[in-house]
């Protein structure tokens, strides 16, 4: 493998470590549960995203490639849904979304 | 290096460990519940990299599989207490 | 039927590609199970243009590479606001009217919504959209959003 691409697939590696722990430290200092689900929706796209890809250029043109892929997708199509439902069910169940006040006007 | 990301997880791991025991609410833990495993699905991709053993993925989109069916279910389970129930939008038609 | 030509094919492409052993028994097994599994689909009513919209795969194609950037841009915003010391969250909810008239729109946009952090869909509508955002800016940027054109060309260039 070229060096550039090693170096690039580090890069990715260590900025997708970064971003997960950035958002379970958001998880933790963060108040108020809608608040809360913005630094999950962190590690979900961006820490996982750029994660795998980092994987995807360290495993090259191989099976594992695309099994990588594969769980890339599934996040990716999934883990909106999830975060949806739990935001969801968290508003039908009465638990007042945390706002400083609906500061926009709705356009219509 | 491998090892670099797998610390990293590792930390994540705890730190949303510590939300879902601390709560308040159960779409807290729920939400935590959901960050655990995404982040433990990570931790075997990366596991796999790190001992050399890419059968690792195959659990990993395994996990990816469950956790989501998981979620739903906490979620669905918490609301009507028990899975049977068709849900209120369905109910009506 | 195309959809269920296509879903047969998808599925035993995901099987030789998760097995990856190619003897002829494991090849013809995995042709039956992709071929049982689009059948009971077909007779659970769920393949059709709305469950697998894969007339938009070229669209989604050029949506998905500008989604994964502004997916990029917002997680660094809301990384610096976590790792300040001050925490200077402002979170802040907003209702608009969605531009998008097809439910694969829709989902589409809400799930765009969602996937981006610093934003997430509460209470998805035809009429209407309910946001939770991270911080005021980033509410006000939701509303007749770049996000919302893209979607309404995405799903109008079917």
């Amino acid at each position: 493998m070229s060096l550039a691409l090693e170096a690039l697939s580090w890069i990715l590696i260590v900025s997708g470590s970064l971003f997960c722990v950035t958002g379970a430290l958001g998880l933790v200092r963060l108040r108020g549960f809608y608040t809360r689900t913005h630094a999950a929706s962190l590690v979900d796209s961006a820490g996982a995203g750029l994660l795998l890809a980092g994987l995807l250029l360290q495993a090259g043109w191989t099976l594992v490639a695309v099994k990588l892929v594969m769980i890339g997708l599934l996040i990716f199509f999934t883990s909106p849904a999830a975060t949806h439902a739990l935001a969801n069910a968290a508003l039908a169940r009465g638990l007042a979304p945390d706002a400083e006040g609906e500061g926009v006007p709705s356009k219509r | 290096m491998f090892a670099v990301a797998a610390v990293a997880l590792l930390v994540a791991l705890g730190l949303a460990l510590v939300r879902a025991v601390g709560g308040p609410t159960v779409f807290d833990r729920a939400l935590a519940g959901n960050a655990i495993g995404t982040l433990a699905l990570l931790m075997l991709a990366v596991l796999g990299f790190l001992t050399g053993r890419p059968e690792f993925l195959d659990l990993a989109i395994l996990y990816g599989l469950l956790n989501i069916v998981g979620t739903i279910a906490v979620l669905k389970f918490f609301r009507f207490g028990n899975l049977g129930d068709p849900g209120e939008e369905e109910a009506g038609r | 039927m195309l959809q269920v030509a296509i879903l047969t094919i998808l599925l035993y492409a995901f099987w030789v590609l998760m097995s990856g052993f190619f003897t002829p028994f494991l090849l013809a097994a995995g042709f039956g199970c992709a071929l049982l599994v689009a059948w009971l689909a077909h007779r659970m009513e769920v393949v059709d243009r709305e469950g697998h919209p894969f007339h938009l795969t070229w669209a989604a194609l050029a949506y998905w590479p500008w989604l994964v950037k502004e997916i990029l841009k917002s997680a660094i915003d809301v990384a610096r606001v976590i790792l300040d010391p001050a925490l200077p969250a402002t979170p802040t909810v907003v209702r608009f009217r969605p531009r998008q008239r097809s439910v694969v729109g829709l989902v589409t946009h809400a799930n765009s919504i969602t996937l981006t952090p610093g934003t997430l869909s509460i209470e998805v509508g035809r009429d209407e959209f309910m946001v939770h955002a991270f911080t005021r800016e980033g509410a006000a940027a939701t509303v007749d959003s770049d996000m919302d054109r893209r979607v309404e060309r995405f799903e109008g260039s079917a």
